[in-house]
Protein backbone atom coordinates (compact mmCIF):
# COMPACT_ATOMS: atom_id res chain seq x y z
CA UNK A 1 0.00 0.00 0.00
CA UNK A 2 2.43 2.26 0.86
CA UNK A 3 4.42 1.60 -2.04
CA UNK A 4 1.82 2.20 -4.07
CA UNK A 5 0.95 5.65 -2.87
CA UNK A 6 4.65 6.14 -3.30
CA UNK A 7 4.24 5.35 -6.89
CA UNK A 8 1.48 7.49 -6.88
CA UNK A 9 3.14 10.89 -5.71
CA UNK A 10 6.00 10.06 -7.85
CA UNK A 11 4.14 10.34 -10.67
CA UNK A 12 2.04 13.20 -9.66
CA UNK A 13 5.61 14.99 -9.18
CA UNK A 14 6.41 13.89 -12.91
CA UNK A 15 3.53 15.39 -13.87
CA UNK A 16 4.07 18.65 -12.16
CA UNK A 17 7.83 19.18 -13.27
CA UNK A 18 7.10 18.01 -16.98
CA UNK A 19 3.94 20.38 -17.37
CA UNK A 20 5.60 23.09 -15.66
CA UNK A 21 8.75 22.60 -17.70
CA UNK A 22 6.29 22.91 -20.96
CA UNK A 23 4.95 26.11 -19.64
CA UNK A 24 8.12 27.43 -19.47
CA UNK A 25 9.52 26.40 -22.62
CA UNK A 26 6.04 27.57 -24.88
CA UNK A 27 6.36 30.55 -23.03
CA UNK A 28 9.28 31.70 -25.16
CA UNK A 29 7.88 31.19 -28.27
CA UNK A 30 4.58 33.70 -27.54
CA UNK A 31 4.96 34.91 -30.62
CA UNK A 32 4.85 32.07 -32.77
CA UNK A 33 2.10 30.51 -30.51
CA UNK A 34 0.46 33.67 -31.76
CA UNK A 35 0.44 33.46 -35.27
CA UNK A 36 -0.09 30.06 -34.78
CA UNK A 37 -3.40 30.98 -32.93
CA UNK A 38 -4.40 33.66 -35.37
CA UNK A 39 -4.07 31.04 -38.36
CA UNK A 40 -6.84 28.63 -36.72
CA UNK A 41 -8.92 31.74 -36.53
CA UNK A 42 -9.73 31.35 -39.89
CA UNK A 43 -11.38 28.06 -40.23
CA UNK A 44 -13.96 28.91 -37.32
CA UNK A 45 -14.45 32.09 -38.47
CA UNK A 46 -15.15 30.96 -41.83
CA UNK A 47 -18.01 28.66 -40.52
CA UNK A 48 -19.26 31.33 -38.45
CA UNK A 49 -19.94 33.96 -41.11
CA UNK A 50 -21.43 31.81 -43.22
CA UNK A 51 -24.05 30.25 -40.69
CA UNK A 52 -24.49 34.12 -39.56
CA UNK A 53 -25.48 34.90 -43.48
CA UNK A 54 -28.21 32.07 -43.75
CA UNK A 55 -29.43 33.08 -40.27
CA UNK A 56 -29.89 36.42 -41.11
CA UNK A 57 -31.40 35.69 -44.60
CA UNK A 58 -34.50 33.45 -42.69
CA UNK A 59 -35.27 35.79 -40.15
CA UNK A 60 -32.44 35.65 -37.36
CA UNK A 61 -31.93 31.63 -36.80
CA UNK A 62 -31.35 28.58 -38.23
CA UNK A 63 -33.30 25.67 -36.83
CA UNK A 64 -33.53 27.31 -33.53
CA UNK A 65 -30.02 29.05 -33.21
CA UNK A 66 -29.95 32.66 -33.21
CA UNK A 67 -26.85 34.26 -35.01
CA UNK A 68 -25.83 35.51 -31.10
CA UNK A 69 -25.74 31.66 -30.73
CA UNK A 70 -23.97 31.07 -33.48
CA UNK A 71 -21.17 33.74 -32.79
CA UNK A 72 -21.13 31.57 -29.17
CA UNK A 73 -20.59 28.77 -30.23
CA UNK A 74 -17.65 29.66 -32.93
CA UNK A 75 -16.14 31.61 -30.00
CA UNK A 76 -15.83 28.53 -27.62
CA UNK A 77 -15.16 26.60 -30.66
CA UNK A 78 -11.39 28.08 -30.63
CA UNK A 79 -10.88 27.53 -27.04
CA UNK A 80 -11.93 23.53 -27.27
CA UNK A 81 -10.49 22.91 -30.66
CA UNK A 82 -7.17 23.93 -29.23
CA UNK A 83 -7.33 21.96 -26.32
CA UNK A 84 -8.33 19.02 -28.98
CA UNK A 85 -4.61 19.19 -30.63
CA UNK A 86 -2.71 16.40 -28.81
CA UNK A 87 0.25 14.37 -29.89
CA UNK A 88 -0.74 13.09 -33.41
CA UNK A 89 0.03 10.07 -35.17
CA UNK A 90 2.73 11.61 -37.28
CA UNK A 91 4.45 12.09 -33.92
CA UNK A 92 4.35 8.38 -33.07
CA UNK A 93 5.31 7.93 -36.70
CA UNK A 94 8.35 10.15 -36.47
CA UNK A 95 9.33 8.82 -32.96
CA UNK A 96 9.25 5.30 -34.47
CA UNK A 97 10.94 5.87 -37.67
CA UNK A 98 13.92 8.12 -36.16
CA UNK A 99 14.31 5.25 -33.04
CA UNK A 100 12.98 8.28 -30.84
CA UNK A 101 11.28 5.66 -29.13
CA UNK A 102 14.48 3.93 -27.96
CA UNK A 103 15.38 6.82 -25.30
CA UNK A 104 11.80 6.82 -24.58
CA UNK A 105 11.65 3.16 -23.87
CA UNK A 106 14.56 3.10 -21.71
CA UNK A 107 12.97 5.72 -18.88
CA UNK A 108 10.86 3.87 -16.02
CA UNK A 109 7.40 5.05 -17.02
CA UNK A 110 5.10 4.85 -19.96
CA UNK A 111 5.75 7.28 -22.87
CA UNK A 112 2.22 8.10 -22.64
CA UNK A 113 3.30 10.31 -19.77
CA UNK A 114 5.31 12.44 -21.15
CA UNK A 115 2.94 12.98 -23.96
CA UNK A 116 0.21 13.81 -21.89
CA UNK A 117 1.95 16.15 -19.02
CA UNK A 118 3.84 18.12 -21.80
CA UNK A 119 1.10 18.98 -23.38
CA UNK A 120 -1.31 19.51 -20.64
CA UNK A 121 1.42 22.10 -20.16
CA UNK A 122 1.22 24.08 -23.50
CA UNK A 123 -2.18 23.63 -22.53
CA UNK A 124 -2.31 26.11 -19.85
CA UNK A 125 0.36 28.68 -21.85
CA UNK A 126 -2.82 28.17 -24.88
CA UNK A 127 -5.57 29.22 -22.83
CA UNK A 128 -3.66 32.50 -21.21
CA UNK A 129 -2.38 33.68 -24.71
CA UNK A 130 -6.53 32.72 -26.23
CA UNK A 131 -7.71 35.08 -23.77
CA UNK A 132 -7.42 38.12 -25.56
CA UNK A 133 -8.30 36.24 -28.60
CA UNK A 134 -11.34 35.61 -27.70
CA UNK A 135 -11.89 38.89 -26.00
CA UNK A 136 -11.11 40.84 -29.72
CA UNK A 137 -13.61 37.91 -31.67
CA UNK A 138 -16.18 39.20 -28.60
CA UNK A 139 -16.58 42.37 -29.40
CA UNK A 140 -16.65 41.83 -33.57
CA UNK A 141 -19.40 38.96 -33.44
CA UNK A 142 -21.30 40.17 -30.08
CA UNK A 143 -22.37 36.69 -29.06
CA UNK A 144 -25.13 35.59 -26.85
CA UNK A 145 -23.44 33.23 -23.60
CA UNK A 146 -25.35 33.29 -20.38
CA UNK A 147 -23.95 30.31 -18.50
CA UNK A 148 -24.85 29.52 -14.98
CA UNK A 149 -22.43 28.97 -12.46
CA UNK A 150 -22.70 24.87 -13.06
CA UNK A 151 -22.04 25.39 -16.62
CA UNK A 152 -18.93 26.71 -16.22
CA UNK A 153 -17.59 23.98 -14.18
CA UNK A 154 -18.83 21.72 -16.17
CA UNK A 155 -17.27 23.72 -19.32
CA UNK A 156 -14.06 23.83 -17.15
CA UNK A 157 -13.84 20.23 -16.39
CA UNK A 158 -14.99 18.87 -19.77
CA UNK A 159 -12.16 20.75 -21.62
CA UNK A 160 -9.82 18.76 -19.94
CA UNK A 161 -11.78 15.78 -20.67
CA UNK A 162 -12.03 16.27 -24.38
CA UNK A 163 -8.01 16.43 -24.09
CA UNK A 164 -7.72 13.14 -22.61
CA UNK A 165 -9.89 11.93 -25.10
CA UNK A 166 -8.41 13.04 -27.67
CA UNK A 167 -5.10 12.07 -26.75
CA UNK A 168 -5.90 8.45 -26.34
CA UNK A 169 -7.76 8.08 -29.68
CA UNK A 170 -4.78 9.71 -31.27
CA UNK A 171 -2.67 7.69 -29.63
CA UNK A 172 -4.38 3.98 -30.52
CA UNK A 173 -4.17 5.44 -34.08
CA UNK A 174 -0.40 6.01 -33.51
CA UNK A 175 -0.13 2.39 -32.05
CA UNK A 176 -0.58 1.49 -36.09
CA UNK A 177 2.66 3.32 -36.51
CA UNK A 178 4.13 0.44 -34.70
CA UNK A 179 2.99 -1.87 -38.22
CA UNK A 180 3.16 0.28 -41.19
CA UNK A 181 5.45 3.49 -40.99
CA UNK A 182 3.08 5.08 -43.06
CA UNK A 183 0.12 6.11 -40.97
CA UNK A 184 -1.54 8.96 -43.15
CA UNK A 185 -4.24 7.54 -44.91
CA UNK A 186 -5.65 5.69 -42.14
CA UNK A 187 -5.16 9.08 -40.42
CA UNK A 188 -6.88 11.04 -42.93
CA UNK A 189 -9.91 9.41 -43.13
CA UNK A 190 -10.39 8.91 -39.48
CA UNK A 191 -9.92 12.95 -39.25
CA UNK A 192 -12.40 13.91 -41.42
CA UNK A 193 -14.69 11.74 -40.04
CA UNK A 194 -14.15 13.36 -36.96
CA UNK A 195 -13.77 16.81 -38.57
CA UNK A 196 -17.97 16.07 -39.93
CA UNK A 197 -19.12 13.90 -36.36
CA UNK A 198 -17.39 15.89 -33.99
CA UNK A 199 -19.30 19.45 -34.17
CA UNK A 200 -16.24 20.78 -35.54
CA UNK A 201 -17.87 22.08 -39.22
CA UNK A 202 -21.14 22.75 -37.59
CA UNK A 203 -23.51 22.50 -34.36
CA UNK A 204 -24.71 18.95 -34.61
CA UNK A 205 -28.08 20.11 -34.66
CA UNK A 206 -27.47 21.03 -38.07
CA UNK A 207 -26.58 17.48 -38.90
CA UNK A 208 -29.27 15.26 -40.38
CA UNK A 209 -31.08 12.86 -37.51
CA UNK A 210 -29.15 9.71 -38.87
CA UNK A 211 -25.74 11.51 -38.76
CA UNK A 212 -26.79 12.74 -34.94
CA UNK A 213 -27.74 9.51 -34.30
CA UNK A 214 -24.12 7.56 -35.57
CA UNK A 215 -22.25 10.66 -33.59
CA UNK A 216 -23.92 9.38 -30.32
CA UNK A 217 -22.04 6.05 -30.57
CA UNK A 218 -18.43 7.39 -31.54
CA UNK A 219 -16.04 9.30 -29.29
CA UNK A 220 -15.89 12.45 -31.27
CA UNK A 221 -19.13 14.44 -29.80
CA UNK A 222 -17.66 14.38 -26.96
CA UNK A 223 -14.45 15.76 -27.03
CA UNK A 224 -15.78 18.45 -29.35
CA UNK A 225 -19.63 19.48 -29.31
CA UNK A 226 -20.43 18.32 -25.72
CA UNK A 227 -17.88 20.58 -23.85
CA UNK A 228 -19.15 23.88 -26.30
CA UNK A 229 -22.85 23.02 -25.78
CA UNK A 230 -21.97 22.44 -22.22
CA UNK A 231 -21.32 26.32 -22.09
CA UNK A 232 -23.10 27.82 -24.48
CA UNK A 233 -26.14 25.72 -24.79
CA UNK A 234 -29.02 25.15 -22.50
CA UNK A 235 -28.64 21.78 -20.72
CA UNK A 236 -30.11 20.21 -18.26
CA UNK A 237 -28.38 19.32 -15.07
CA UNK A 238 -28.83 15.57 -15.58
CA UNK A 239 -27.73 16.03 -19.40
CA UNK A 240 -24.43 18.23 -17.98
CA UNK A 241 -23.19 15.63 -15.64
CA UNK A 242 -24.13 12.32 -17.95
CA UNK A 243 -22.18 14.04 -20.59
CA UNK A 244 -19.74 14.17 -18.16
CA UNK A 245 -19.71 10.76 -17.37
CA UNK A 246 -19.41 9.84 -20.76
CA UNK A 247 -16.65 11.37 -21.58
CA UNK A 248 -14.94 9.83 -18.56
CA UNK A 249 -16.32 5.88 -20.48
CA UNK A 250 -14.74 7.21 -23.19
CA UNK A 251 -11.59 7.50 -21.73
CA UNK A 252 -11.63 4.65 -19.85
CA UNK A 253 -12.50 2.76 -23.21
CA UNK A 254 -9.79 4.55 -25.21
CA UNK A 255 -7.26 4.38 -22.95
CA UNK A 256 -7.85 0.59 -21.93
CA UNK A 257 -7.64 0.00 -26.50
CA UNK A 258 -3.77 2.20 -26.51
CA UNK A 259 -2.53 -0.40 -23.52
CA UNK A 260 -3.81 -3.21 -24.92
CA UNK A 261 -2.24 -2.47 -28.63
CA UNK A 262 1.05 -1.29 -26.67
CA UNK A 263 1.40 -4.47 -25.33
CA UNK A 264 1.47 -6.16 -29.11
CA UNK A 265 2.81 -3.10 -30.47
CA UNK A 266 6.09 -2.41 -28.21
CA UNK A 267 7.31 -6.13 -29.09
CA UNK A 268 7.29 -5.20 -32.50
CA UNK A 269 9.37 -2.23 -32.34
CA UNK A 270 13.02 -2.75 -32.92
CA UNK A 271 15.57 -0.01 -32.77
CA UNK A 272 16.46 2.36 -35.61
CA UNK A 273 19.82 4.65 -35.32
CA UNK A 274 21.62 5.27 -32.57
CA UNK B 1 12.43 35.62 -72.10
CA UNK B 2 13.06 31.82 -73.57
CA UNK B 3 15.97 31.33 -71.67
CA UNK B 4 13.66 31.57 -68.39
CA UNK B 5 11.21 29.50 -70.07
CA UNK B 6 13.96 26.98 -71.04
CA UNK B 7 15.20 27.04 -67.02
CA UNK B 8 11.89 26.37 -65.74
CA UNK B 9 10.95 23.83 -67.90
CA UNK B 10 14.56 21.68 -66.73
CA UNK B 11 13.86 22.26 -63.47
CA UNK B 12 10.16 21.12 -63.54
CA UNK B 13 11.60 17.75 -65.49
CA UNK B 14 14.23 17.25 -62.69
CA UNK B 15 11.81 17.48 -60.40
CA UNK B 16 8.87 15.36 -61.49
CA UNK B 17 11.68 12.32 -62.25
CA UNK B 18 12.95 12.73 -58.78
CA UNK B 19 9.15 13.02 -57.48
CA UNK B 20 7.92 10.19 -59.85
CA UNK B 21 10.21 7.64 -58.01
CA UNK B 22 7.89 7.80 -54.97
CA UNK B 23 4.28 6.40 -56.59
CA UNK B 24 3.20 5.42 -53.04
CA UNK B 25 2.60 9.01 -52.41
CA UNK B 26 0.55 9.43 -55.86
CA UNK B 27 -1.95 7.26 -54.08
CA UNK B 28 -1.29 9.25 -50.74
CA UNK B 29 -2.07 12.33 -52.34
CA UNK B 30 -5.07 10.92 -54.33
CA UNK B 31 -6.79 9.70 -51.10
CA UNK B 32 -6.18 13.13 -49.47
CA UNK B 33 -7.50 15.08 -51.99
CA UNK B 34 -10.80 12.81 -52.31
CA UNK B 35 -11.18 13.32 -48.09
CA UNK B 36 -10.57 17.47 -48.80
CA UNK B 37 -13.21 17.17 -51.86
CA UNK B 38 -15.03 15.07 -49.96
CA UNK B 39 -15.59 17.45 -46.92
CA UNK B 40 -16.05 19.82 -48.83
CA UNK B 41 -19.01 19.40 -50.64
CA UNK B 42 -20.82 18.21 -47.47
CA UNK B 43 -20.81 21.17 -45.98
CA UNK B 44 -21.80 22.72 -48.97
CA UNK B 45 -24.87 19.90 -49.23
CA UNK B 46 -25.40 20.93 -45.45
CA UNK B 47 -25.21 24.83 -45.74
CA UNK B 48 -27.80 23.96 -48.96
CA UNK B 49 -30.07 21.89 -47.14
CA UNK B 50 -30.83 24.89 -44.62
CA UNK B 51 -31.33 27.77 -47.26
CA UNK B 52 -31.59 28.35 -51.31
CA UNK B 53 -28.80 30.51 -51.78
CA UNK B 54 -25.82 32.53 -49.93
CA UNK B 55 -25.92 36.06 -50.31
CA UNK B 56 -26.96 35.72 -53.61
CA UNK B 57 -24.74 32.88 -54.54
CA UNK B 58 -26.74 29.38 -55.27
CA UNK B 59 -25.18 26.07 -55.32
CA UNK B 60 -23.68 24.94 -58.35
CA UNK B 61 -21.85 28.77 -58.12
CA UNK B 62 -20.43 28.41 -54.87
CA UNK B 63 -18.82 25.08 -56.52
CA UNK B 64 -17.15 27.11 -58.77
CA UNK B 65 -15.78 29.00 -56.22
CA UNK B 66 -14.65 25.90 -54.26
CA UNK B 67 -13.36 24.56 -56.98
CA UNK B 68 -11.22 27.47 -58.18
CA UNK B 69 -9.92 27.48 -54.53
CA UNK B 70 -8.72 24.11 -54.45
CA UNK B 71 -7.08 24.50 -58.08
CA UNK B 72 -5.26 26.95 -57.29
CA UNK B 73 -4.28 25.88 -53.70
CA UNK B 74 -2.82 23.00 -55.98
CA UNK B 75 -1.13 25.01 -58.32
CA UNK B 76 0.52 27.06 -54.78
CA UNK B 77 1.88 23.64 -53.38
CA UNK B 78 2.72 21.96 -56.41
CA UNK B 79 5.46 25.55 -57.15
CA UNK B 80 4.77 28.64 -55.72
CA UNK B 81 4.66 26.94 -51.92
CA UNK B 82 8.02 24.31 -52.33
CA UNK B 83 10.15 27.00 -53.58
CA UNK B 84 8.85 29.80 -51.27
CA UNK B 85 10.05 27.26 -48.36
CA UNK B 86 13.49 26.36 -49.81
CA UNK B 87 13.84 30.17 -49.81
CA UNK B 88 13.39 30.66 -46.62
CA UNK B 89 15.68 27.66 -45.14
CA UNK B 90 18.28 28.54 -47.35
CA UNK B 91 18.52 32.14 -46.38
CA UNK B 92 18.38 30.79 -42.72
CA UNK B 93 20.73 28.13 -43.65
CA UNK B 94 22.79 30.56 -45.71
CA UNK B 95 22.59 28.10 -48.72
CA UNK B 96 21.50 31.12 -50.52
CA UNK B 97 24.80 31.63 -51.75
CA UNK B 98 24.49 28.78 -54.03
CA UNK B 99 21.72 30.16 -55.92
CA UNK B 100 22.50 34.08 -55.80
CA UNK B 101 26.44 32.71 -57.53
CA UNK B 102 24.45 30.98 -60.89
CA UNK B 103 24.17 33.78 -63.79
CA UNK B 104 20.57 34.10 -63.96
CA UNK B 105 18.31 36.32 -62.54
CA UNK B 106 17.89 35.33 -58.58
CA UNK B 107 14.29 35.99 -58.36
CA UNK B 108 13.79 33.96 -61.33
CA UNK B 109 15.97 31.18 -59.76
CA UNK B 110 14.46 31.05 -56.14
CA UNK B 111 10.70 30.95 -58.40
CA UNK B 112 11.28 27.77 -60.00
CA UNK B 113 13.69 25.56 -59.03
CA UNK B 114 11.65 23.32 -56.67
CA UNK B 115 8.25 20.95 -58.03
CA UNK B 116 5.88 18.74 -56.17
CA UNK B 117 4.46 17.13 -59.21
CA UNK B 118 2.08 14.66 -57.12
CA UNK B 119 0.27 18.03 -55.54
CA UNK B 120 -1.37 18.23 -59.19
CA UNK B 121 -3.77 15.75 -57.74
CA UNK B 122 -5.52 18.67 -56.17
CA UNK B 123 -5.23 20.71 -59.33
CA UNK B 124 -7.45 18.01 -61.32
CA UNK B 125 -9.96 17.62 -58.48
CA UNK B 126 -10.23 21.02 -58.37
CA UNK B 127 -10.83 21.37 -61.87
CA UNK B 128 -13.60 18.35 -61.64
CA UNK B 129 -15.00 20.22 -59.07
CA UNK B 130 -15.18 23.51 -61.08
CA UNK B 131 -16.29 21.72 -64.28
CA UNK B 132 -19.58 20.13 -62.16
CA UNK B 133 -20.28 23.43 -61.09
CA UNK B 134 -20.29 25.19 -63.84
CA UNK B 135 -22.30 22.48 -65.66
CA UNK B 136 -25.34 22.91 -62.91
CA UNK B 137 -24.94 26.88 -63.57
CA UNK B 138 -28.54 28.05 -64.99
CA UNK B 139 -27.11 30.89 -67.50
CA UNK B 140 -24.32 28.46 -68.78
CA UNK B 141 -20.81 30.05 -69.59
CA UNK B 142 -20.55 32.14 -72.76
CA UNK B 143 -17.02 31.83 -74.75
CA UNK B 144 -16.34 35.97 -73.49
CA UNK B 145 -16.85 34.90 -69.67
CA UNK B 146 -14.61 31.46 -70.24
CA UNK B 147 -11.83 33.62 -71.70
CA UNK B 148 -11.77 36.28 -69.00
CA UNK B 149 -12.09 33.61 -66.65
CA UNK B 150 -8.82 31.83 -67.68
CA UNK B 151 -7.14 35.16 -67.66
CA UNK B 152 -7.98 36.19 -64.16
CA UNK B 153 -7.04 33.09 -62.95
CA UNK B 154 -3.27 33.74 -64.44
CA UNK B 155 -3.82 37.32 -63.08
CA UNK B 156 -4.84 36.18 -59.95
CA UNK B 157 -2.09 33.42 -59.91
CA UNK B 158 0.41 36.10 -60.22
CA UNK B 159 -0.67 38.14 -57.63
CA UNK B 160 -0.75 35.06 -55.18
CA UNK B 161 2.84 34.43 -56.42
CA UNK B 162 4.10 37.68 -55.81
CA UNK B 163 1.97 38.03 -52.29
CA UNK B 164 3.96 34.88 -51.28
CA UNK B 165 7.37 36.54 -52.73
CA UNK B 166 6.74 39.04 -50.47
CA UNK B 167 6.30 37.25 -47.06
CA UNK B 168 9.02 34.52 -48.41
CA UNK B 169 11.70 37.39 -48.66
CA UNK B 170 10.99 38.29 -44.58
CA UNK B 171 12.96 35.77 -43.89
CA UNK B 172 15.84 38.17 -44.87
CA UNK B 173 14.76 39.74 -41.54
CA UNK B 174 13.22 37.27 -39.32
CA UNK B 175 14.29 33.73 -38.51
CA UNK B 176 11.12 31.95 -37.67
CA UNK B 177 8.95 32.12 -41.25
CA UNK B 178 7.34 28.91 -40.02
CA UNK B 179 4.53 30.12 -38.15
CA UNK B 180 4.01 32.94 -41.04
CA UNK B 181 3.18 29.85 -43.31
CA UNK B 182 0.83 28.16 -40.62
CA UNK B 183 -1.03 31.58 -40.71
CA UNK B 184 -1.13 32.23 -44.85
CA UNK B 185 -2.41 28.51 -44.82
CA UNK B 186 -5.14 29.14 -42.39
CA UNK B 187 -6.18 32.18 -44.01
CA UNK B 188 -6.02 30.75 -47.94
CA UNK B 189 -9.72 28.44 -46.39
CA UNK B 190 -11.25 31.98 -46.38
CA UNK B 191 -11.10 31.85 -50.46
CA UNK B 192 -13.76 28.70 -50.08
CA UNK B 193 -16.35 31.39 -50.22
CA UNK B 194 -17.14 34.30 -51.90
CA UNK B 195 -15.52 37.31 -49.60
CA UNK B 196 -18.60 39.53 -50.17
CA UNK B 197 -20.25 37.54 -47.23
CA UNK B 198 -17.32 38.26 -44.95
CA UNK B 199 -17.52 41.59 -43.35
CA UNK B 200 -15.74 44.58 -44.01
CA UNK B 201 -12.89 44.33 -41.83
CA UNK B 202 -12.25 40.84 -42.95
CA UNK B 203 -13.22 41.48 -46.47
CA UNK B 204 -10.85 44.30 -47.00
CA UNK B 205 -8.15 42.04 -45.12
CA UNK B 206 -8.47 39.40 -47.50
CA UNK B 207 -8.26 41.93 -50.81
CA UNK B 208 -5.67 44.07 -50.15
CA UNK B 209 -3.83 42.73 -47.39
CA UNK B 210 -3.94 38.83 -48.23
CA UNK B 211 -4.89 39.20 -52.15
CA UNK B 212 -7.37 36.10 -51.91
CA UNK B 213 -10.05 37.94 -53.18
CA UNK B 214 -8.40 38.46 -56.29
CA UNK B 215 -7.14 35.21 -56.75
CA UNK B 216 -10.14 33.21 -55.91
CA UNK B 217 -13.78 35.46 -55.93
CA UNK B 218 -12.56 37.44 -58.93
CA UNK B 219 -11.82 34.85 -61.92
CA UNK B 220 -15.52 33.10 -59.75
CA UNK B 221 -17.33 35.92 -60.47
CA UNK B 222 -15.72 36.12 -64.44
CA UNK B 223 -17.74 32.59 -64.76
CA UNK B 224 -20.72 33.42 -62.62
CA UNK B 225 -21.04 36.53 -65.30
CA UNK B 226 -20.64 38.69 -62.37
CA UNK B 227 -17.72 40.57 -62.77
CA UNK B 228 -17.95 44.00 -63.92
CA UNK B 229 -15.37 46.59 -65.24
CA UNK B 230 -14.43 48.26 -62.32
CA UNK B 231 -13.03 44.82 -60.72
CA UNK B 232 -11.43 44.09 -63.94
CA UNK B 233 -9.22 47.05 -63.58
CA UNK B 234 -8.53 47.36 -59.97
CA UNK B 235 -7.20 43.94 -59.98
CA UNK B 236 -5.43 43.70 -63.01
CA UNK B 237 -3.69 47.27 -61.51
CA UNK B 238 -3.18 45.55 -58.51
CA UNK B 239 -1.36 42.63 -59.88
CA UNK B 240 0.59 45.07 -61.74
CA UNK B 241 1.50 47.32 -58.74
CA UNK B 242 2.46 44.10 -56.75
CA UNK B 243 4.38 42.55 -59.92
CA UNK B 244 6.81 45.74 -59.43
CA UNK B 245 6.91 46.36 -55.94
CA UNK B 246 7.75 42.46 -55.23
CA UNK B 247 10.58 43.09 -57.72
CA UNK B 248 12.15 45.85 -55.27
CA UNK B 249 11.54 43.95 -52.18
CA UNK B 250 13.37 41.27 -53.60
CA UNK B 251 16.16 43.29 -54.38
CA UNK B 252 16.21 45.34 -51.13
CA UNK B 253 15.64 42.26 -49.21
CA UNK B 254 18.85 40.54 -50.91
CA UNK B 255 20.76 43.87 -50.02
CA UNK B 256 20.40 42.47 -45.91
CA UNK B 257 21.00 39.18 -46.94
CA UNK B 258 25.01 38.24 -45.73
CA UNK B 259 25.26 34.86 -46.56
CA UNK B 260 26.56 32.38 -44.03
CA UNK B 261 30.15 31.00 -44.12
CA UNK B 262 30.34 28.80 -47.26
Amino acid sequence: MNAEAGRVRSLLDYYVTRGRTQIQAQFQYRAATYFWLIGMLAEPIVYLVVWTTIAEQQGGSVQGITTGEFAAYYIVWTLVRNMNIVFTPYGWEWRIREGQLSAALLRPLHPLHEDLAGFAGWKVVTILLWLPIAALLWLAFDPVLDPTLLEVGVFSLAIWGAYLIRTMFLSSLGMITFWTTRVSAIFELAIALELLLSGRLVPLPLMPGWAQEVANVLPFKWSFYFPIDALVGDLSRGELLGGLAMQLLWIVVLTGLTMVVWRFAVRRYSAVGN
Amino acid sequence: MRRTVRLGWLFFRIGSMNELQYRANFLIQLLQSAVAVGTALVVLALVYSHTEELNGWSQPELLVVMGIQILLGGVIRTTIQPNMQRLMEEVRDGKLDFALTKPEDSQVLVSIREVRIWQVVDVASGAAVLAYGVSGLERGVSISDALLFLAMLGVGAITIYCFWLIVATLAFWVVDTWSIMELLDGVYQTGRWPVSIYPLWLRLGVTFIVPIAFAITVPAEALTSRLEWGTIALAVGFSATLFVVTRYWWRFGLRRYSGASA
